[in-house]
């Protein structure tokens, strides 16, 4: 990312010749450098401390999204940098605006999402004063952002922006805080050749080529491997590497699981495709994990989540770690072979080095017998009402594995992952570290506007849904066809499901019997909304849904005490997991 | 275990915040830390001691520390062959009576005499945190009114003895 000197010069040349160059204030150069980097949406809402960076908007448009809530918008930032692989960009203003967008900004940093994040700041002069509208959101993001930066000269805005971008996109990608002072974005712009924005980044240099020996050492390892095991996670979405991942588990013949983001990067029907690992995954997955001799893991970080217990994490493996974080190696779990790269890359070196194959026949075999004798069941009869894992199944049918599906965090965000099949990568859009509430229906907009042709399938729970649930709003404005499926048990389900299995049944504020009337919610918001009760309504209402063209609400009423199962009782290994069959 | 590391900085503000902020984040307790310019005025160097549980935990705070932006370099020179230097200022109940037998004590650990009034003397003394608390220990005795410690700055020699192994991937 360099901008040479005549680049810099023409993007702030004047048009009109006989005028006096127009002089650009900050906020100016601040949409040029947007445009610089290609940004065609931005999310955001305005206040007193970002009015600057507003009106050079409306003299110079950017798509601006304005949410309902700067959550909303930077969940929507993140649902679009998710599904379009491009950064995500927010605009907030100081103090409550910025601390609106704590959360998204956690939650980005912790499933590694690229975004860049414009806060207003009260003016440089008045800063520690306690102003109006202040909050040091530098220091309340310092924990919780890749970079930030405070702007404290407008000569160095190109630069400051520039930077923020190359952070976010590149290496493990992550959230960029950058912070504006009012009168930084009113300050008159001069360009000097101090101001040229060339990236200066001496003390971040991520490595993105394999090192060639580990590369070697890795290959020799598989095709010596009986029982090899591939783990996929995000970072092999972020790399593009999807079809190099295919590639090298089907020249091989190794099975593939994935952890809860890195679903997409293998088909869900692929023969070699065991299903989900961790808290809630497939028994096959996570048996193969604990009988594996290798366990390659490419672009997954090991969350407590995936591994159990990690004293009995996979204990027969030898650990081959693909990450372009290197500080997520070793981290968890020991690992003897390191490659710090990206995932594509990588793997594009291990197929180079064309070993010969091992023979997995008989492992491929074991873990068959393990699909058939376990596979992931629910028990649905007429007078248990509508199960949530029917609906999910529904959904995967009427949109044949093509649509988009955003989750919050719960039963319904698992339920999601276990029965939705995705025939393609970058179309699951979930909150995985962080486990943010109110996430997928903002995500879903921010997504639908990187695909508008997608079909997008926000399943939600009730819960989840009603934090986020003002914009609403963005769909009725500017008729973005999402449709919202709300797995609706009264409850917060993954929370009572814990207090029934480890708290003595004792449901404490997680029952939630008052509802609104989702269907009249929808249409004061002039959305057509559905309720369905029952698995036989839902074979016609859901598919009418989901095929129109339209928004639409769909609150399908399922049985509360459904639980998620098989599960993995945190403290306990992964071979240790309960639920694995019917009683 | 007790560690030395050394950490280069980009001079910016709130650098140092990053930094320790970082170490708190992730649950390192630093037990000293010092911060100044290096002979570039736009870098920085810090001089921390951390106690870290074991090698593991120890690959992680250097890793997460040289993922920081602002962070150029970071050794960990703890079994390196290093000068280690710390200052402190001792201020000791010293009556005329005894300062003869205090100055006699203190002369050893070639401390500078920094301040003098009538029944009190501050005294300067630079060296290995160990010498630093062998002369604290020495004076405690006589009553110390004041203590400042600098905390630890230190240097890798010119000429290493050891071979130091190489953490696997950093």
């Amino acid at each position: 990312m360099k901008m040479t000197v005549e680049e810099t010069e023409q993007m702030y040349e004047e048009p009109e010749a006989s005028a006096a160059p127009k002089q650009l204030d900050g906020a100016d150069v601040l949409i040029e450098t947007l445009k610089k980097h290609q940004v065609e949406v931005v999310f955001g809402y305005p206040g007193g401390a970002v009015l600057p960076i507003y009106d050079a908007l409306h003299k110079n448009p950017i798509r601006h999204i304005l949410a309902r809530h700067e959550q909303g918008a930077i969940h929507a930032a993140e649902g679009y940098a998710r599904v379009s692989g491009k950064v995500g960009v927010v605009i907030a203003t100081s103090g409550p605006g910025a601390t609106n967008v704590v959360t998204g900004i956690a939650d980005a940093m912790m499933d590694s999402i690229p975004l860049v994040v414009f806060t207003g700041q009260v003016a440089t002069t008045v800063i520690g004063t306690d102003a109006f509208q202040e909050a040091d959101i530098i220091s309340i993001t310092q924990p919780i952002t890749k970079h930030n930066y405070q702007v404290k000269d407008v000569a160095d805005l190109p630069r400051i922006v520039n930077e923020a971008f190359h952070i976010a996109s590149t290496g493990r990608p992550g959230p960029v805080v950058v912070d504006i002072p009012k009168n930084m974005a009113t300050g008159i712009f001069s360009p000097t050749d101090e101001t040229t924005g060339e990236v200066n980044l001496p003390g971040y240099q991520p490595t993105t080529t394999p090192n060639f020996l580990q590369i070697q050492k890795a290959a020799n390892a598989i095709s010596t491997a009986k029982q090899p095991l591939i783990l996929a996670g995000a970072g092999v979405l972020f790399a593009k590497a999807s079809d190099q991942l295919v590639e090298l588990a089907e020249k091989y013949q190794i099975p593939v699981t994935n952890t809860l983001l890195g679903l997409g990067t293998i088909e869900g029907n692929h023969p070699l495709f065991i299903g989900m690992a961790g808290m809630h995954g497939t028994y096959t997955a996570n048996m193969a994990i604990q009988t594996c001799d290798l366990l390659i893991n490419v672009g997954a970080r090991f969350d407590d989540r995936l591994t159990g217990n990690l004293a009995h994490f996979a204990p027969n493996a030898k650990v081959i770690h693909i990450d372009i974080d290197p500080a997520e190696i070793g981290k968890n779990v020991p690992t003897e072979i390191p490659i710090v790269a990206d995932a594509k890359e990588a793997l594009l070196a291990l197929l180079e080095q064309n070993a010969p194959n091992g023979n997995t026949a008989a492992w491929l075999e074991s873990l068959q017998i393990n699909q058939k004798e376990y596979p992931l069941f629910y028990e649905a009869s007429e007078e248990k009402g509508l199960l949530p894992q029917q609906v999910v199944e529904l959904i995967h049918e009427y949109t044949n594995g093509d649509a988009v599906v955003t989750t919050d965090v719960g039963q319904h965000q698992m339920w999601a992952a276990q029965y939705y099949k995705f025939n393609h990568p970058h179309n699951w859009v979930t909150s995985g570290g962080l486990g943010t509430m109110g996430f997928g229906f903002p995500a879903a907009i921010g997504a639908q506007l990187a695909k508008p042709e997608a079909k997008v399938v926000s399943i939600v729970g009730d819960a989840g849904f009603q934090m986020t649930l003002q914009e609403l709003s963005l769909l009725q404005e500017m008729r973005i066809p999402v449709k919202i499926v709300i797995l609706n048990n009264q409850a917060l389900g993954m929370v009572r499901q814990w207090q029934e299995t480890f708290h003595g049944e004792r449901y404490s504020h997680s029952l939630i019997p008052v509802q609104p009337d989702f269907v009249k919610l929808a249409a004061a918001y002039d959305l057509k909304g559905y309720k369905i009760e029952s698995y036989e309504d839902a074979k016609v209402q859901l598919k009418e849904a989901l095929e129109s063209d339209e928004p639409v609400l769909i609150d399908c009423r399922v049985v509360q005490k459904e639980k998620v199962y098989p599960m993995v009782v945190p403290g306990t290994a992964l071979h240790e997991m309960i639920g694995v069959k019917p009683e | 275990m007790k560690r030395i590391i050394t950490v280069t900085v980009i001079n910016q503000s709130g650098v140092l915040n990053r930094v320790t902020g970082l170490l708190m984040k992730r649950q390192f307790n630093i037990e000293s830390i010092t911060v100044g310019h290096t002979e570039q005025p736009q870098i920085s160097k810090m001089t921390f001691v951390v106690n870290v549980e074991d090698e593991q935990k120890l690959e992680q705070l250097l890793k997460q520390l040289q993922k920081q932006v602002d962070v150029l370099k970071v050794n960990d020179i703890t079994e390196k062959s290093i000068v280690v230097r710390e200052l402190a200022l001792v201020k000791v109940v010293a009556p005329p009576t005894v300062r003869a037998e205090i100055n006699s004590i203190v002369e050893p650990f070639r401390a500078a005499t920094i301040d003098t009034g009538k029944n009190v003397v501050t005294y300067q003394v630079t060296g290995n945190p160990e010498k630093i608390d062998a002369f604290i220990d020495l004076l405690k005795p006589y009553g110390i009114k004041d203590l400042t410690r600098t905390g630890v700055t230190a240097f890798v020699r010119e000429t290493q003895k050891v071979h130091t192994p190489q953490l696997s991937i950093l």
